[in-house]
């Protein structure tokens, strides 16, 4: 992963009248990596997007995407940067292949390469066998992995998707965030919206949290927890037998929970496993499970946002 | 700032795209046929009032055209009718369903200006519509040769060309209202709605609309004398407000050569020297329509500059 930023913005800036959907944002994304932009709905994140791609004007601000600026060059900028938009939708009286070969032609690829690049693409997300059925006939997950064929038929430097997920069973958003991550390994720069928080942990290297057109927290996954839930670690015990509780409550600098019967989360500020198990075995009870608790980014999410309206 | 690129970017392909859709839609086929059928029907109800005639007639060719048996309608005023709806049906989702289809963000996504997506969908709709009255045109004119047996004469050529021009202009006019609404309403059955309102209007109340609107102001003896110059001048222009007031006006010039004037001179020398003249030559026809021919051309630019401007300023997002 090299330094140089692909998507650069400062003090980004968008109002409609007196509403301000974007309020002076900064944000460097760099090449290579995948980018989560995290936040509730209306925090801002499409209307980003769509700035970074020229397709709403900027109110205020500067803005750098792969080095040229959006207002001024749109048409460089998409030739170089694929957007799959949020519910993606299609011609539905055209066949999945009419339909990238449409938008193959406006973004100007070679004549004698549309096919072969269709066929790759359509190939590469399970669609070969359906291509020249009508889209009308496409299922929810179908139409979502026909937009992000239409993301790799592009063969840009940089693919932003806006909730590439939405909508979709667990089975074929893991399917899909698996292609995301093949995106990366093909040297795009990959900027990913969504809520779906357990996603972004598994496939973004970095992340930023969106709150009122803001960026309110930008960093790793790692980072951003210990900025919002500290540098304490977390145990989850099971046990029972003799005074379990008891012995727990003795030990230093510990918060406990009780979880269950028999099972507690204890938060401290470094891992205690070798005393918690110690003093579980000296008051004679028996341990079924013992282990480090991962922090999730959907906690990171709920604590801000708790905190944010307990300031507010 | 200035936008780098040309806006006609990907124009062609949208274009291509467009007439392609249009031409395979059922839609089209549907009012292909029924223009056709319909138009077959006057020319040969025309060629049977025209075997009744035995005077000797210069104009044969465009008698075809404008010669009705009542009840039915004249094949001319049967277009009138039916032009602006084939351009409605052509235009009134053209904006609309691409935000509900949620196709526009992924098309404007692509390296593309709006300019070559709005301007493509507009040409790519007159093409068609061209494409049909052309084909029409050619059809008639094939029907007339075989049933007459007589070739069209040169002025009859230029005449019917002229006329096929104005059709054109006049779809193009209808063409940019439907597409005007289609930006202006989020709903395609709004947009139609509202398109078949104002085509309502023109096509049957304007006339009366006009009549009102001219005795604003009227004395009681105007009742008994009659209107006044003045208020006959303000009711045409009021009439030719409406974009098929042109087109029906261009159309009795161009194929009626004997028409001399759109209205009656009150001096009576000058009305005869008018009305029961000899037919005017092609070019003082043509220079006689040339103010409603350049007026169906202005109202194509103007609505269409509104389309481009609302179109412009739409946010990307429904």
């Amino acid at each position: 992963m090299s330094d140089t930023a692909v998507i650069e913005a400062e003090a980004l800036t968008k109002r409609y009248g007196r509403f301000t959907a974007v309020d002076r944002l900064d944000l460097a994304i760099r090449q290579g990596e995948v980018f989560g932009l995290l936040g509730p709905n209306g925090s801002g994140k499409t209307t980003t997007i769509l700035m970074l791609l020229g397709l709403t004007e900027v109110t205020e601000g500067k803005v750098r995407v792969v080095g040229l600026d959006p207002t001024h060059d749109p048409l460089e900028v998409k030739r170089r940067v694929a957007y799959m938009p949020d519910t993606v939708g299609f011609y539905d009286g055209l066949s999945g292949r009419e339909n990238l070969r449409y938008t193959a032609r406006l973004a100007g690829i070679e004549r004698d390469q549309v096919e072969a690049r269709i066929t790759e693409a359509l190939t590469r997300l399970n669609l070969a066998d359906v291509g020249d059925k009508r889209v009308g006939a496409y299922s929810r997950g179908m139409r979502q992995r026909l937009g992000l064929a239409e993301v790799l038929m592009k063969r840009p430097d940089v693919a932003i998707l806006d909730e590439p997920t939405a909508g979709l069973d667990p089975q074929s958003t893991h399917a899909l965030l698996d292609i995301i991550l093949g995106l990366k390994h093909d040297g795009i720069t990959v900027v990913l919206s969504s809520h779906l928080l357990n996603q972004v942990q598994r496939i973004c290297d970095r992340v930023g949290l969106f709150n009122k057109g803001r960026l309110a927290l930008e960093g790793t996954i790692p980072e951003l927890v210990q900025r919002v839930l500290g540098s304490s670690v977390r145990l989850v015990v099971e046990a029972h037998g003799g005074q379990v509780a008891e012995a727990l409550t003795r030990l230093p600098n510990t918060r406990i929970e009780m979880l269950a019967p028999n099972r507690w989360r204890l938060t401290a500020d470094r891992d205690y496993r070798e005393q918690v198990s110690t003093a579980i075995q000296r008051v004679g009870g028996q341990i079924l499970a013992l282990g480090i608790e991962e922090p999730s980014l959907d906690e990171v999410y709920t604590r801000y946002f708790e905190g944010e309206r307990r300031a507010a | 700032m200035r936008r780098k690129g040309s806006p006609w970017t990907g124009m062609a392909t949208v274009l291509t795209k467009e007439t392609i859709d249009h031409i395979t839609s059922a839609r089209m086929i549907v009012l292909e046929l029924l223009i056709v059928i319909t138009a077959i029907g006057a020319v040969f109800a025309a060629i049977g009032v025209m075997r009744t005639v035995t005077t000797e007639d210069p104009f044969l060719f465009l008698r075809l055209l404008t010669v009705a048996r009542e009840p039915f309608p004249s094949f001319v005023s049967f277009l009138g009718f039916v032009v602006p709806i084939v351009a409605i049906a052509l235009g009134f989702d053209a904006i609309n369903a691409e935000y509900s289809r949620r196709t526009l963000s992924r098309i404007l996504s692509q390296p593309i200006y709006r300019d070559a997506l709005l301007v493509g969908k507009f040409l790519a709709a007159l093409l068609t519509l061209s494409l049909t009255f052309v084909a029409l045109w050619l059809l008639i004119t094939g029907l007339g040769l075989i049933t007459l047996g007589v070739p069209p004469s040169g002025e009859e050529v230029g005449r019917g060309l002229m006329f096929l021009l104005a059709t054109i202009g006049y779809a193009g006019v209808w063409l940019a209202i439907a597409m005007m609404f289609s930006a202006l309403f989020r709903a395609p059955a709004t947009s139609a709605m509202a398109s078949l309102a104002l085509w309502l209007l023109f096509a049957v109340f304007w006339s009366i609309v006009a009549g009102l609107i001219s005795q604003i102001g009227a004395t009681p003896e105007d009742l008994v004398f009659g209107p006044t110059q003045q208020q006959v001048e303000l009711e045409q222009w009021v009439t030719r407000l409406s974009p098929n007031t042109l087109y029906g006006e261009v159309t009795l010039a161009m194929l009626n050569p004997a028409t001399r004037a759109f209205t009656m001179p009150t001096d009576a020398a000058v009305f005869d020297r008018i009305v029961l003249g000899q037919p005017l030559p092609f070019d003082q026809s043509v220079l006689l329509v040339w103010p409603q021919f350049t007026g169906l051309l202005a109202g194509v630019l103007i609505l269409f500059t509104v389309v481009y401007l609302l179109f412009q300023r739409q946010e990307i997002r429904a």
